[in-house]
């Protein structure tokens, strides 16, 4: 039966075996990736109790239709609504969304030359060129940022650089600031903007650039005209890469980063630390994830599309 | 046959020098024999042989190892099934959700996969410690996996699979006898990634772990809050080192894959 499968195959058959590929992997996703946020859901509409765990309980199966009931007349809007009516987390989204936007276009400018002078390289070398890239993006993000660490500190390199550059007077303060976490975002995330952007940009093809050459275009004309538009889903997929975690992200602003506002990260993790506050916590990262929705649903289509594609 | 102009030139000279720069200057500052991190005392070993003592630190990073180990090697199984059902088995029941459930992790921000994950331990009351770091690390790291393994699996010469079921074999045999042997080598460099990965997640760590499983970057992190050390810098270069080794081992192995059996042969 399974033999002559493959020959017509629009609907093939699958053994138990086959079966299994696919379904364990899905299980394992299900079990550690999909219910979890379930039940964050869950929790951020419960009440905050003081109890350990401190909420109230998720579900009480055992308790059979009343457990149904109690579990629909637990759920409450209150912690949204208190989301709402603190000013502190509005800020705090605000601001990660503005950090986030912010280093992105940073990234793009920055990244997008290193990209494109990749490919400008003799083969052999782009090779060697992305491996250099890729390397920094396999160590940690905490050591990373524990280099900027010793750079940025007050009597560090940097600064004894621009005194003995003369370009300061005074030491100028870089830890504890917006330009410190600004630093850390691009230097930490430099390789997923570069990456898929030098993905598109080396299977653009020569001969339209030449073709634009031979018809007159300037090289900088064409640059902008073929190169640029050509390479927008490399552009795409960058800025969602970075952009996405950017917003979220936790050790960066926490190491280089100021006390006076915190980022979405830094609250979700301080509201489940230090304040135990499970349900508020969870209302947060809900909320966060909704933010992010349509982003990831883009990244997803993107990604999907380039597999298909190829 | 094409020559760098001098603007491209210098843009990949600063671009590269800005993302090793920092790291060079860790390593130097490292072996500073000075207690004060920022004046030069000349060189030393001093802090690596400080770090020796440091049982905590030691235990902290035996602990990451252990956890590692078996993380990269359940999402090495984990993520290599998810490619192959993927990309060879077509539209089926929930493929949508499949394919989502493996993209999403990947940039879904770190805190709120390590709050679910807790969530959900807390939910079915089990005690947290090294399993749960695990589960939480596996469950990461199959999503990279996956992404990996599939993307060698799409340009897969898919001639010698029909050649093999032509002359009788079961899909079952071609997989294990003609398709496995020759992913292999992306098989082997995305464990070594997914280790990497574990190696050095902090955050989900910190949701996810129990009394007994601090692992080393948790205990990292709790020291460099506190700012920068000798020790912690010696201790982030032997990191950057094992780490940096695992990835060129990890990309020359790739390159020994993409050479066998890639479409380019023909």
């Amino acid at each position: 039966m399974t033999s002559d499968v493959h020959k017509t195959a629009p609907k093939p058959q699958r053994s138990f075996v086959a079966k299994l590929v696919v379904r364990i992997p899905y299980a394992w996703l299900a079990a550690f990736f999909l219910v979890p946020f379930l039940i964050v859901l869950k929790i951020s509409l419960s009440q905050t109790a003081i109890a350990q765990p401190p909420y109230t309980p998720v579900f009480d199966l055992a308790a059979g239709w009343r457990g149904i009931e109690s579990f629909f007349a637990g759920l409450s809007l209150d912690n949204y609504a208190f989301l709402g009516s603190d000013p502190l987390y509005f800020l705090s989204y605000v601001k990660s969304l503005e950090i986030a936007a912010l280093s992105t276009v940073m990234l793009l400018v920055i990244g997008y030359p290193i990209a494109y002078a990749m490919t400008r390289a003799p083969r052999r070398v782009q090779a060697v060129l992305v491996l250099l890239v890729v390397l920094p993006f396999w160590t940690s993000f905490l050591i990373r940022i524990y280099a900027w660490m010793n750079i940025l500190q007050h009597d560090g390199p940097l600064n004894r650089l621009l005194l003995a550059l003369d370009l300061v007077r005074e030491p100028p303060v870089w830890l504890s600031t917006n330009t410190a976490v600004y630093i850390g975002i691009v230097y930490s995330y430099l390789p997923f903007m570069v990456l898929p952007l030098y993905a598109t940009l080396e299977k653009l093809d020569e001969s339209l650039l030449e073709a634009a050459a031979d018809l007159g275009c300037p090289r900088w004309k064409a640059f902008w005209l073929v190169t640029v538009p050509l390479s927008a889903p490399g552009v795409i997929a960058g800025a969602l890469l970075c952009f996405i975690p950017a917003v979220g992200e936790f050790v960066i602003p926490d190491l280089l980063g100021g006390s006076r506002t915190a980022m979405i990260g830094q609250t979700i993790w301080t509201e489940f630390f230090a304040n135990k506050d499970w349900p508020i916590a969870s209302a947060v990262a809900v909320v966060l994830v909704c933010l992010l929705v349509t982003p990831i649903v883009i990244f997803q289509h993107q990604t999907m599309r380039g597999v298909k594609r190829d | 046959m094409r020559k760098l102009s001098a603007f491209n030139l210098a843009t990949l000279v600063i671009g590269i020098a800005f993302l090793y720069l920092p790291i060079v200057i860790l390593i130097v500052y490292s072996f500073n024999a000075s207690r004060l991190v920022v004046v030069w005392g000349g060189w030393s070993t001093h802090w690596y042989a400080e770090l020796a003592g440091d049982a905590p630190l030691l235990g902290a990073a035996f602990i990451s190892l252990r956890v590692a180990l078996v993380a990269a090697s359940a999402a090495t199984v984990l993520g290599t099934l998810a490619a192959v059902a993927l990309v060879r088995f077509g539209r089926f029941r929930g493929r949508l959700l499949f394919a989502a459930m493996i993209y999403a992790p990947l940039v879904m921000p770190e805190v709120i996969t390590g709050l679910s994950m807790l969530l959900l331990f807390v939910a079915i009351a089990v005690d947290r410690g090294f399993w749960t770091v695990v589960i939480a690390h596996t469950t990461m790291a199959l999503c990279f996996v996956a992404v990996i393994v599939q993307a060698r699996l799409v340009d897969f010469d898919m001639s010698l699979e029909e050649a093999a079921m032509d002359l009788g074999a079961s899909p079952a045999r071609t997989f294990m006898t003609v398709t496995l042997p020759l992913i292999l080598p992306a098989i082997a460099a995305s464990w070594m990634l997914a280790f990497a990965l574990s190696l050095d997640d902090l955050v989900i760590a910190s949701f996810t772990t129990g009394p007994g499983a601090t692992t080393l970057p948790i205990r990292i992190y709790s020291e460099v809050r506190l700012g920068v050390s000798p020790e912690m810098n010696a201790v982030c270069s032997i990191m950057v080192a094992v780490v940096g080794t695992a990835v060129v081992a990890a990309s020359l192995l790739t390159k020994l894959s993409a050479a066998r059996g890639g479409p380019a042969r023909a």
